[in-house]
């Protein structure tokens, strides 16, 4: 029928000698979780825990910042990647209730990198990178809490007070807060 | 195949005993392979017997029958295929009847594979269609290596990557037969694709895994702040209110009480937004991601991967997917009418077919961290940070840091209490583009 073995066999030979492999494989998705894990370059400043080291496709990243205004806090999101991964971006929550202009009070986070501009071609360390930079430079103008990014927008100092106090375990405009000192 | 118009019925063979046999029914058939075509290549191509017992004898296996698969096992069936199997995990709703033709009102509810099975058997004589209700994961490579040819009709990437990879994994060098061209059709609104992958050969699925368009998606700050679609007030409903407000529940997009609750939600937003055309149908369109089937892409695209059937398992005419040829067909229906058809080249560093799993003999008593020690040495390998998995563990990780803690006292294990005979190791290394598999044999 086809004409295409006596190709395979003039191509060089492959060191594989007994034939393929019954058991189940490891999927694509896990290894490119597993390659982009091995490229992991995470600063002082971050951390990943495997609450099941055997299943690398759900982790949670716990991020202190060592500067900025959310200094000495201590945050995790939870990552959850489906067998669609990279097609599909990485689900990440932020699993404290914090004041943020791009994190709302559910833990959704707003950035790009995670939903409209996702490409197969970025990796973990891409989105590890875009939530160190949100805690560095919250940003007013791409809001998913409106009244933060309004603080942020209209008195710097209002909003970095605001910061302080949610940090803290405080009320801030009637929502209180989860503590998140270190 | 040469077209001859008839009132519908005509050929149709009502007489009970009819096994397909009849002369007349295949005449077209026998004529176009029973003579070299312009571009049939003659050191391969052997007009007559030979290639119209392919067509009878081949085996072919068909992956979903919605809208491409009732369109591809109909052309399979009409161009003489005969032995035919189908898999599909759904069953038929009423909204699939406009355009999945082997399936009438009286169907709805039943699996779509053993509906489509029946239909065809019963509708071209002597065609044996064998359905399989269920998961394509179901299956292991004893039941795909019965095939010859694979073809898709699927609207997943999870199964395309899984069967590619399956396919891939097949490929023994000492067994022409485990070589399995797999034909991919798919469609989208106005735009569709067919594509040819010879395992191991030519440029794979995954190889190819960025040529899916990715789901249009708009900014989660949009939705929470200036929406101005209909569409924004659902995806709202969906992403957020949810979430907010029904944590406990698992969505269900089948649910009509969970459509019907995020309905309400997203219109009283569109209200407050002052934006029309927010509807209880559009609402389930936007949360199941249901992006209109069009019955005449559907034919188009069936029709390629049908033809390149044909053509594989013949070799009456060139096909798509010949090593250094084109492998690619990609149709545009939306914008006028286009068609580009290119190659894909094979990527080097493709996780599946890139560099394919070699077989290791392993002393079930040595200890993983001999393994990982005798890796560093290893010349084609010489890893200086590796990570090691099978499917199901994660055997020992240099990185991250957290991983490595969990997985270091695997090192002092023996690799029988790791892994099975047989099992697959896959290595990354940060020093490497690719991966490395290894097929662990116990000596």
């Amino acid at each position: 029928m086809l004409k295409i073995w006596s190709m395979k066999q003039a191509q060089q030979k492959e060191e594989t000698a007994q034939g393929p492999a019954k058991k189940k494989k490891v999927t694509a998705a896990q290894l490119r979780v597993q390659k982009d894990l091995s490229e992991l370059a995470l600063p002082q400043t971050m951390k990943t825990t495997f609450p099941n080291p055997d299943d690398i496709l759900n982790f949670i990243l716990t991020l202190t910042p060592d500067e900025g205004l959310y200094k000495s806090g201590l945050f995790t999101f939870s990552f959850a990647i489906t067998q669609n991964f990279p097609h599909e971006p990485p689900k990440v929550k932020c699993q404290q209730k914090i004041y943020h202009p791009n994190i709302d009070l559910e833990g959704n986070v707003c950035l790009n990198i995670l939903r409209e501009d996702w490409k197969p071609v970025l990796n973990l360390n891409a989105v590890i990178v875009g939530l160190q930079f949100l805690f560095l430079e919250p940003n007013a103008s791409d809001p998913l809490n409106k009244d933060a990014a309004k603080d942020l927008q209209e008195d710097r100092d209002r909003f970095r007070r605001n910061v302080k106090t949610s940090m803290g375990g405080g009320n801030v405009r009637g929502e209180t807060f989860d503590r998140v000192m270190k | 195949m040469a077209a001859t118009l008839q009132p519908e019925g005509v050929s149709r063979t009502t007489n009970g005993g009819d096994d397909g046999e009849s002369p007349a029914r295949w005449k077209y058939l026998n004529t176009l392979l029973g003579r070299a075509g312009a571009y049939s290549d003659p050191t391969e191509f052997i007009p007559g017997d030979a290639p119209i017992m392919n067509i009878k004898n081949a085996r072919i296996l068909v992956i979903g029958a919605g809208g491409l698969g009732c369109e591809i096992l109909k052309n399979l069936a009409l161009s003489g295929f005969r032995n035919l199997d189908v898999i599909d995990m759904d069953t038929i709703d009423v909204s699939n009847l406009n355009r999945q033709f082997l399936f009438r009102e009286k169907d709805v509810g039943q699996p779509k594979a053993s509906v489509a099975a029946e239909f065809v058997m019963k509708r071209c004589p002597g065609c044996k269609v064998t359905p399989y209700v269920g998961k394509i994961q179901d299956k292991d490579e004893d039941y795909y290596m019965q095939f010859n040819i694979v073809i898709c009709g699927l609207d997943s990437i999870e199964a395309r990557r899984w069967i590619n990879a399956t396919l891939v994994g097949m490929v023994d060098e000492e067994n022409p037969e485990s070589l399995k061209p797999l034909i991919d059709g798919g469609t989208e609104g106005f735009k569709g694709q067919s594509r040819v992958v010879l395992p191991t050969l030519t440029s794979c699925l995954e190889c190819q895994l960025d040529m899916h368009a990715p789901r249009a998606a708009v900014p989660l700050c949009t939705l929470a702040t200036i929406p101005r679609q209909p569409q924004h007030c659902i995806e709202w409903a969906h992403i957020l209110k949810w979430e907010e407000e029904r944590k406990d529940d698992v969505l269900d997009t089948d649910d009509p009480e969970h459509i019907t609750w995020l309905y309400q939600k997203a219109l009283s937003r569109a209200r407050e937004f002052n934006i029309p055309g927010v509807t209880y149908s559009l609402t389930q369109g936007v949360v199941k991601n249901i992006i209109p089937a069009i019955a005449s892409t559907n034919a188009i695209v069936a029709a390629s991967c049908c033809n390149e059937a044909f053509k594989i398992a013949t070799s009456s005419a060139p096909y798509l997917g010949y090593p250094g040829t084109n492998n690619y067909m990609l149709y545009t229906g939306d914008s006028g009418i286009y068609t580009y058809t290119f190659e894909h080249q094979k990527k080097s560093d493709c996780p599946v077919c890139g560099n394919r799993p070699k077989a290791i003999t392993l002393d079930p008593e040595s200890t993983l961290g001999e393994f990982v020690e005798s890796l560093a040495e290893r010349p084609e390998s010489q890893l200086k940070k590796p990570n090691l998995r099978t499917a199901g563990k994660s055997l020992y990780y240099s990185t991250p840091a957290s991983l490595e803690e969990s997985t270091r006292p695997n090192l002092k294990r023996k690799l029988e209490d790791l892994l099975e005979d047989g099992e697959v190791i896959a290595i990354s290394d940060p020093a490497f583009q690719i991966d490395f598999q290894y097929i662990a044999h116990f000596s």
